[in-house]
């Protein structure tokens, strides 16, 4: 069971695995604000408050989309790195060689977007990457896809590091799953419910990883050799099957921030339970098969799979909302609990991945889609579960890490302040978003109409309040880090959890 | 009744009830309980578990039959049969139509395809929202049947990014009022 204390001597930082942390998260919040500032230029340029050409915004939109993703994975798994250390042994060479793996895929990934005018988007779907029409070169996507290859080789051989400190204590990664409990028997009360979470996303990323090493294979050799021609389903298939798991692995490593974190802050246990284990058994194998939701309108593929897709995707919200997010405000609920900023941002980011993803399952329906897909309801959904749930859940840790400098929660007025203009800037931008797909606004698109620059000019109004919200988090827990850890280990009890909030 | 409209309405009560039960637990956070209450509590919160459970649950198999029981995508290896059909072919950066005229009140069929990359072949209606889609992708074929209801001027527009001419790949097709109306 997770710990009631507030700062437990096993999760204290120091020497080379503090300068590790530091470097993830540093790096991690600073590329955040680099992102969303990207971001924030490309909202105002559809909402013709400034000018852009469109070879520059889309190489924007494939920088945002792609940088986006990779920092939530890095900020990610150091939120899996930091719990699960704990339970297994997890060797530091693994975590900073993704790092460093991570660093130098990024450089691929700028210097093919900003030196060779890659414009093809995160996804790279085949054949776009060979098909630049001046804008790009196919040199610029092999490059791109050699940045991704490094990233992805950085996150297997952590994830290889965890697999086997896990298996070394548990046996195999389904005892660590639990799934010997999911019919019957005494659970052990103190299996940590970090271990479960991760064995699920070491097992389900590592999947998706591989396929998209095989797909960005695929499209190399294609580059390379243009007579070896690849089947355009397939290759969509595997982009997606990827690229979901990738951005889904991100959710299910922040959210163990909430499982460890949250009941050091209401002081009430958070126990371990059947229903539990049966969420992240069934979430194990959704994860796997949901991504046909994603080819919902390409009607070549098997019936089977888009009934699956759909199927999928709406039994997807049994776990989130049943288990996880229920789960946290059962604990919540007549706690006590003190207000203070990571209380305050684990609670959001359970609220936006809930509320988030109504309207993803929605999309996930065949007749929603017909008219949704390729919206910019897309984009307000996944910005819904992203920006107000796995960014918060990462930021919830990073605070709280901050408050163990001091031995305090961090609860200043500036926090106060930067918390509601993050809350609000963040609803505002994704109703921005939303509301542009009700009235069929196209996402990923430069021009837009001067008919649909409404929903883009409320978008922007909140886009600015989260660029400053996030500015100062960022500041705030750069400064955080890099002060000495205090003298004392901080072994605060249940008792004056509350006090210290 | 229109479809976005339907959606819309749908994802904001849902949106709205998540709020709801998140501001129930928050305005009740601050407040300390006793063994007595947290132990009442915690089954109350058992049993309307196991309520959601049993809604959700309820809604999720209606839900799936009312919308899967007619399969919305036509059989692709079928002949479908449609009294109009367009051939559509989409390339960097042009639509290919032909006709470029179908009649209102019976049944288009579309086969979409593309000539280079991965388009998205979407029908705006005069009114300037989506009545229907699907993907162009190289090398296959997808059906597509729309009835159009009402005559006018549609657009169609790609919807699926396809590089630097994607926002201005658009064409129009026109629907007529069929004979007699």
């Amino acid at each position: 069971m997770a710990s009631l204390t507030m700062y437990p001597d096993d999760e204290r930082l120091a020497g080379g695995v503090r300068a590790a942390f530091n470097l993830y998260i540093i790096t991690a919040v600073a590329l955040f604000v680099l992102m969303m500032l990207i971001g924030l230029i490309m909202r105002m340029s559809q909402a013709k408050w400034l000018s852009m050409p469109p070879d520059l915004f889309y190489k924007l939109l494939s920088m945002h989309g792609a940088g986006m993703v990779g920092t939530l994975s890095l900020a990610t798994t150091a939120v899996m790195w930091y719990f699960l250390r704990k339970y297994v042994r997890l060797h530091l060479w693994a975590f900073v060689a993704n790092f460093v793996l991570f660093l130098l895929g990024a450089l691929c990934i700028i210097a093919s977007i900003f030196v060779g005018g890659y414009g093809a988007l995160w996804t790279f779907l085949y054949p776009l990457p060979v098909h630049g029409v001046g804008m790009w070169t196919a040199d610029s996507s092999a490059l791109f896809m050699l940045g991704y290859l490094l990233i992805g080789v950085g996150s297997l051989i952590f994830y290889l590091d965890a697999a086997a400190g896990i298996i070394k204590v548990h046996g195999n990664l389904g005892r660590a799953l639990g799934l010997q409990w999911l019919f019957g028997g005494k659970i052990d009360p103190d299996h940590p419910k970090a271990v479960v979470a991760s064995t699920m996303v070491i097992i389900t990323n590592s999947l998706g990883i591989l396929a998209g090493a095989v797909v960005l294979v695929m499209s190399l050799i294609n580059i390379f050799y243009p007579q070896v021609v690849l089947n355009a389903l397939v290759a969509k298939n595997l982009i997606y099957w990827f690229g979901h798991m990738y951005i889904n692995a991100t959710i299910y490593m922040g959210v163990i921030a909430i499982y460890e974190l949250l009941p050091r802050y209401t002081g009430k246990p958070y126990p371990i339970s059947r229903p539990f284990l049966w969420s992240w058994a069934v979430s194990t194998v959704f994860v796997v098969v949901v991504f046909p939701h994603h080819l919902l309108m390409d009607f070549a593929q098997p019936r089977w799979l888009a009934i699956m897709g759909q199927i999928v995707s709406w039994g997807a919200g049994f776990p989130v909302f049943l288990v996880t997010a229920y789960g946290a405000l059962t604990n919540i609920y007549r706690s006590n609990i003190r207000w203070t900023m990571p209380s305050r941002l684990m609670i959001l980011s359970m609220f936006g991945w809930a509320a988030g993803i109504v309207p993803a399952i929605l999309d996930g329906t065949i007749r929603i889609n017909s008219a949704m897909h390729n919206t910019q309801w897309v984009p307000g959904h996944f910005h819904f579960y992203i920006l107000l749930g796995v960014l918060a859940m990462a930021l919830s840790l990073m605070f709280h890490v901050i408050g163990s400098r001091a031995n305090a929660p961090p609860n200043s007025g500036a926090d106060k302040m930067g918390f509601p203009v993050f809350l609000i800037g963040g609803l505002i931008f994704v109703f921005g978003f939303l509301d542009g797909g009700r009235v069929s606004v196209p996402r990923r698109m430069a021009e837009h109409l001067q008919a649909w620059t409404f929903t883009d000019k409320i978008g922007s109004i909140g886009a600015i309040l989260v660029v400053l919200a996030m500015l100062y988090f960022a500041i705030r827990i750069t400064v955080g880090l890099l002060k000495p850890p205090s003298p004392s280990p901080g072994v605060v009890g249940v008792g004056t959890t509350n006090a210290a909030g | 009744m229109i479809l976005q409209n339907v959606v819309w309405t749908i994802a904001l009560v849902g949106m709205g009830l998540v709020a709801l039960g998140f501001i129930h637990v928050i305005i009740q956070a601050g407040k300390p309980a006793d063994q007595d209450a947290t132990r009442k509590s915690t089954r109350t919160a058992h049993a309307l578990q196991a309520w959601l459970f049993v809604v959700l649950f309820v809604g999720f198999v209606a839900g799936s039959w009312a919308t899967l029981r007619h399969f919305p995508i036509p059989p692709q290896h079928d002949t479908l049969d449609a009294q109009q059909v367009v051939d559509v072919v989409g390339r960097q950066w042009s639509w290919q139509m032909t006709p470029t005229t179908v009649k209102a009140g019976s049944v288009v069929e579309f086969r979409v395809t593309s000539d280079d990359v991965n388009h998205g072949f979407a029908l705006y209606a005069p009114d300037g929202l989506i009545v229907t889609q699907s993907q162009a992708m190289p090398g296959y074929t997808n059906k597509l049947l729309h009835t159009f209801k009402e005559p006018g001027t549609y657009t169609v527009q790609c919807l699926e990014y396809c590089g630097l001419g994607h926002a201005p790949m658009k064409t129009t097709l026109q629907v007529v009022a069929a004979k007699g109306e």
